[in-house]
């Protein structure tokens, strides 16, 4: 009974998350009248602003990575190493993005930096997409840190580096030698949720004014009626592909097969 | 001048002094241990040695060069941890040869070096194997080899033994000792465990609350230990109180019997150290006779452990089992003999 019960709720929580899934990839076929086709796919994918949007909003996700990783990882390792006593308040500050939103953000970005300002931010391409790409970096900040910070205590950092300090090793060469690579999947789960994140954002890219994918999606599902589900669907599989890539990564590594 | 010198080394975190006025000279080659409870400062010693901890004041001197401003990947000193530490996502074979890689060596020399390394350890076959494959003792053999590969003026190891199984524990103590002597590379050995200490060592420098209370050999620790933490400390000692019948000869009564310690001693009594093995059932060849009851025996195969009582105070003592004779038992009065030259006079 208790089994039969288990099941019975099993099955409701599947059928909450698939069903909607099924009807949306179900709607996404249907453009054309009495049978399935990938018509909205192949309308979607020969927009030229979808493949501009798209690409613009790769390019920033990965630059994204990029700073969230050079920022992340060596403060993690230096408040691990040498300030312990300050992990509370790190904490507390890469916490802030999920308190702060994202709109008061990029409304205090538009203030600080606007073109009569003294650093004015706004007044450029270059200097929006800067600003835009550190709003971005704000946003991962807490599933980067978490994520580093879980990978470095997964290793005795301390002891680690000393060996390398020994070993004639300075700082540079420890990070980039001893401490990368053995949080790499730690900062590839990190990265993966960046790379999520900054695909779907609107709030920032939209009043910064940038040709992201995020107001891309929200435009076209105000005026579309097919194609923002099969740019739904693609969405989704981008998302397990990150994860299922990530999956992958980790098996193949092969020296954390026994610690991991 | 010796190899190593370090002076007046003192370290504090905070109001807590942990490393008191620590002097030590280590010739070239030498292995020396620093023997302590845990806590006493050894591994703080060791570190300022590799750089790790800043001294509160001192001069540490390698070769003749200060090294206390150099940073600890300027030293040139290897280290074993007590944790291994090797690094997870390389080879056996590129942990070993890391400290040559980033010095700059040319790959062929690199290769030669760490072939020579890992036969220097018996580990040739291992050398594609990552850490996490190998076991315990292999492990630390590899961070040993990691260690000495740059060539290193000195070789610091801070209880690189005390993870291990006590079987290989002695066996690599054996190797590391054997490595070391081959090389000829000056090695500072921290341990908490005397018998390491004592069988490894050219010198051992016991350690008690920051404090080098001694320094020597290990036949000049055991049987004559400086002061009462060194006896107490280094091996089973009896500690018995005497009465000083003349101060100047040094003339004490243990018990009820008279011994001439021909040596002058102050004070109205006289603590007196006796190692279990300087006792022996029955007077023998011993030049003094001590009477007492039986009130432990423990019997452990070859050795039999007993206790008896001297008028008040306990002597703890071995004999060896033999199967003619059964061991005495609890309540029996015995004789017990001991020479008086054994006898440890234990100031402070
Ligand atoms: N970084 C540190 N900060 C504060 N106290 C320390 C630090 N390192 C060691 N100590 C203290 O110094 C004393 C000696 O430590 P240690 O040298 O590790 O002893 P041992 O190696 O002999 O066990 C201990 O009381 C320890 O708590
Ligand atoms: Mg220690």
């Amino acid at each position: 009974m208790k089994k039969f019960a288990a099941w019975a709720i099993l099955l409701l929580g599947v059928t909450y998350f698939v069903l909607p899934l099924i009807g949306m990839t179900e709607f996404s076929l249907s453009m054309r009248r009495g049978e399935y086709s990938f018509d909205a796919y192949a309308k979607v994918l020969a927009d030229p602003q979808f493949r501009q949007t798209f690409g613009y909003s790769v390019i920033m996700s990965l630059m994204t990575i990029a700073v969230g990783v050079l920022l992340v990882v060596p403060t993690a390792f230096w408040v691990q190493l040498r300030l312990p006593q300050i992990r509370p308040l790190i904490e507390f500050i890469t916490l802030l993005p999920l308190v702060i939103p994202a709109i008061v953000t990029v409304f205090g970005y538009i203030r600080l930096y606007n073109t009569s300002s003294w650093l004015p931010l706004t007044g450029s391409l270059w200097g929006t997409n800067f600003l835009l790409l550190m709003g971005y970096s704000t946003l991962s900040l807490p599933y980067m840190y978490r994520a580093v910070d879980t990978g470095l205590r997964a290793i005795d950092v301390r002891t680690l580096t000393e060996a390398a300090q020994s070993l004639g090793a300075g700082w540079v060469l420890i990070l980039a030698r001893v401490i990368m690579p053995n949080v790499l999947v730690a900062v590839l789960s990190g990265a993966f949720v960046t790379f999520a994140i900054v695909m779907g954002e609107f709030t920032m890219a939209a009043l910064l004014n940038r040709p992201a994918f995020g107001p891309y999606l929200q435009l076209m599902g105000a005026n579309k009626a097919y194609e923002p589900f099969a740019l739904a669907v693609i969405a989704f599989a981008i998302t397990w592909a990150c994860m299922g890539l990530f999956q992958l990564v980790t098996r193949f590594s092969k020296h954390t097969k026994a610690a991991g | 001048m010796s190899f190593l010198t370090i002076e007046n080394l003192e370290k504090s975190f905070g109001a807590n002094r942990v490393v008191k006025d620590f002097d030590l000279s280590v010739e070239k080659g030498e292995f020396i241990s620093l023997l302590g409870p845990s806590g006493c400062g050894k591994t703080t010693v060791l570190r300022m040695v590799a750089g790790f901890e800043t001294p509160s004041s001192g001069i540490i001197r390698i070769d003749g060069q200060e090294v206390v401003r150099l940073k600890p990947n300027q030293r040139n000193i290897g280290m074993v941890f007590q944790a291994y530490a090797l690094f997870p996502n390389l080879t056996v074979a590129q942990n070993v040869g890391f400290g040559l890689k980033v010095k700059g060596t040319p790959k062929s020399e690199i290769d030669t070096r760490v072939a020579e390394m890992l036969d220097l350890i018996g580990l040739s076959d291992l050398g594609g194997r990552y850490p996490f494959q190998l076991s315990g003792g292999q492990q630390q053999r590899v961070a040993l080899a990691r260690a000495l590969a740059p060539r290193p003026q000195v070789l610091l190891l801070d209880e690189p033994l005390s993870a291990l199984d006590a079987k290989i524990r002695v066996s690599l103590r054996n190797e590391i000792r054997e490595i070391q002597r081959r090389l000829g590379i000056t090695t500072i050995f921290v341990t908490h465990d005397q018998e390491e200490a004592l069988s490894m060592s050219d010198r051992v420098v016991v350690m008690h609350e920051g404090i080098a209370d001694q320094v020597g050999t290990p036949f000049e620790i055991y049987n004559a230990p400086a002061t009462r933490f060194v006896a107490n400390f280094v091996g089973t000692l009896n500690t018995l109180e005497a009465r000083v019948l003349d101060p100047a000869s040094g003339r004490v009564t243990l018990g009820q019997t008279e011994i001439a310690l021909n040596r002058p001693l102050p004070g109205p009594t006289a603590t007196l150290g006796l190692r279990p093995e300087m006792v022996s059932l029955g007077r023998g060849t011993h030049d003094t006779a001590l009477s007492g009851t039986i009130t432990e025996v423990d019997f452990l195969g070859s050795v039999i452990r007993l206790r008896a009582d001297l008028g008040g105070q306990s002597l703890a003592f071995d004999t060896f089992n033999t199967n003619r004779i059964a061991p005495p038992k609890v309540g029996d009065r015995v004789e017990l003999g001991i020479d008086a030259g054994d006898l440890l006079v234990i100031e402070g």
